[in-house]
């Protein structure tokens, strides 16, 4: 049995996304192969060689591949897949995006953010929110998976897998990239971050996100999270929404300021090891997964918190 | 240019499921089922689109039980032109869905199809790109802006480090992100004209599509149980327990 395992990069290095998914991929068990796709991407390929327990690196570059677009890079997945038996990729939004484009064109169908590997036919994945976990056997010749990286830990980097260098499918020329308007930050990613300060509704504006939220986030050199409602209001950009359809996280400790706790939030947090809350509502459901809660008014007892630190 | 927007039957966001007790799935019964948001979003996204005069019809689809055809009435209620049922009882996964939309696409022929990103019960996020690949189309996931130009979509997309934008030739895919617009309610009017508008009903069979599923659910299960912790009286209190009772600080 072998796996080709879709790597998460960005042409210079590759993501930690990487790591967990090849930890779920190791325990679907055989050898394992990482492909990196990308353009100019010989050291995100170097860096991948390094991944414990990687058999080969398969680098593919073309110019077409730069920016992940879903239709080149599944042409590519599926000109490689004729020998592997899974074909695997975190749950990352690349992930979420190409490989069920990969799964159509095999004729398989996908088992969607794994979050445990039963057998290497058979895997727990949430649904409902994460309200229930579905145990599901494909009856597929291959299997195609994406994986829920909170649910594993990261493998390590002290291997040298040799990598070969393979000609890139066909372009289908379908679309290309316009542009992009990425968050720029030295703060720890929020899928990677032990710690997590997340900001709700509560926090009523921008200005107010980043004078009370922002600075307990530094003190505690975390990552800073969000509720939909306060990315739908401009408190907060999209891509530090927390929940079913934000980002899914489990770090050491989350901090929740002013979010009530909606089934679709709690749906991305309520692993984390240590759930703190801080809402002035005694009720908020997000009190019932708190191990900490403290009752109060945000505006008060955050700056009180990031002074006492 | 006719837009095609597929809409599925889920249990409404508000109702926290239950599992069986006996494993065998999520308690369904007398549960309240509404249209899945995203393509409650996704249907708007259509109507504002032929609103600004760049599509002429508005088809909405979904793959389902009878009942499903409360959904489409909700889609038509909001503004769609006509829909079509494809009637199915029990599940069917994304893959066969996508096989039933590339059929109806050939009979429909239009120029985009909108869908949600995912459907909050399976979660599994899968149906738009599946239904590209099948069509050879171009895809615009997780979208929070489409612009529709001569032959060409541009489509914001949400993704991990922020957004992207992606120009693609049309016809093309395009699903739909929380925040691409909020979805009008249908006026009591337009509920009523609704219930006047075609709406079609068909089988997998007339697009000759197996949907057997291709994975067998061998539970379902509770998820790991989270107890309410305690309250602390004050900032003291908490930095403390953090520090010495969680090893967290
Ligand atoms: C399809 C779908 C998908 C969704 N996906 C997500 C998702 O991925 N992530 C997500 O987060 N949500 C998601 N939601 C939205 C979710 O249902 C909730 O609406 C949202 O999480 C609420 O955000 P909030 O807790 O910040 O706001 P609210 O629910 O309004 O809560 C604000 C809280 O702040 C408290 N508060 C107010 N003022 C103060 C103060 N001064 N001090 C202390 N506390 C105060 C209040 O008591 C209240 O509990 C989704 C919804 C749908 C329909």
């Amino acid at each position: 049995m072998t796996t080709l395992l879709i790597a998460e990069h960005d042409n210079a290095s590759v993501k930690d996304a990487t790591n967990k998914a090849l930890t779920a991929a190791a325990a679907i068990g055989g050898e394992i192969h990482v492909l990196v796709a990308g353009s100019n991407a010989a050291a995100a390929a170097a860096e991948a060689a390094k991944l414990d327990g990687v058999a080969k690196v398969l680098h593919v570059d073309a110019p077409a591949l730069e920016h992940g677009l879903a239709e080149p890079l599944a042409a590519v997945i599926v000109a490689l897949a004729g020998p592997y038996d899974a074909i695997v990729a975190p749950s990352t939004s690349s992930g979420k995006n190409v490989l069920p484009r990969v799964a159509a064109l095999l004729d398989v169908m996908q088992i969607s953010d794994i979050t445990a590997v039963v057998a290497p036919d058979t895997f727990e994945r949430p649904i409902y929110a994460g309200n229930a976990i579905q145990t599901v056997k494909s009856g597929d010749a291959k299997k195609v998976i994406t994986v829920r990286t909170a649910s594993f830990k990261s493998a390590g980097a002290s291997g040298s897998a040799p990598v070969e260098t393979v000609s890139a499918a066909a372009d289908p020329a379908l679309s290309t990239f316009v542009g992009e308007a990425l968050s720029e930050s030295d703060r720890p990613e929020l899928t990677s971050a032990k710690i997590i300060v997340s900001g709700g509704r509560a926090l009523g504006s921008a200005e107010k996100f980043k004078d009370v939220v922002i600075p307990l986030a530094d003190k505690l050199g975390a990552a800073v999270g969000a509720s939909r409602a306060a990315v739908d209001a401009g408190y907060a950009p999209n891509d530090w929404q927390v929940g079913q359809t934000g980002k899914v996280v489990a770090p050491d400790l989350y901090v929740a300021l002013g979010i009530s706790g909606a089934i679709q939030h709690l749906a991305g947090m309520k692993d984390s090891k240590v759930i703190v809350a801080i809402n002035k509502d005694e009720e908020a459901p997000i009190f019932q997964v708190a191990d900490y809660g403290l009752v109060g008014d945000i505006f008060e007892i955050v700056p009180e918190l990031t002074k006492a630190l | 240019m006719k837009i095609l927007v597929p809409v599925k039957r889920v249990v409404d966001y508000n109702v926290k499921i239950r599992v069986k007790p006996d494993g065998s799935g999520v308690d369904l019964a007398n549960v309240k089922m509404s249209m899945n948001p995203f393509d409650e979003i996704a249907v708007e996204e259509a109507l504002r689109l032929k609103e600004a005069g760049k599509a002429t019809e508005v088809v909405a689809v979904s793959i389902g039980p009878a009942q499903a055809q409360e959904t489409l009435r909700t889609a038509l209620a909001m503004g769609a032109d006509r829909g079509i049922l494809v009637q199915v009882d029990g599940t069917v996964e994304p893959l066969a869905v996508a096989k039933i939309l590339k059929g109806i696409v050939a009979e429909e022929a239009p120029g985009l199809v909108v869908l949600g990103k995912q459907a909050i019960d399976d979660d599994c996020n899968q149906t738009g790109q599946m239904l590209a690949a099948l069509l050879g189309w171009p895809q615009g996931t997780f979208a929070s802006k489409v612009a529709l130009a001569e032959g060409t979509v541009d489509v914001t997309r949400e993704v991990d480090g922020g957004l992207q934008t992606v120009s693609l030739k049309l016809p093309a895919i395009v699903t739909t992100d929380l925040r691409l617009n909020e979805p009008r309610y249908a006026s009591l009017p337009n509920i009523m004209k609704a219930k006047k508008k075609p709406l079609d009903v068909k089988s997998p069979a007339d697009y000759g599509v197996d949907v057997t599923p291709r994975l067998t659910v061998v539970k379902t299960a509770e998820p790991k149980g989270r107890t309410a912790g305690v309250k602390v009286a004050s900032v003291a209190d908490l930095v403390m327990k953090l520090k010495t009772e969680a090893g967290v600080l």
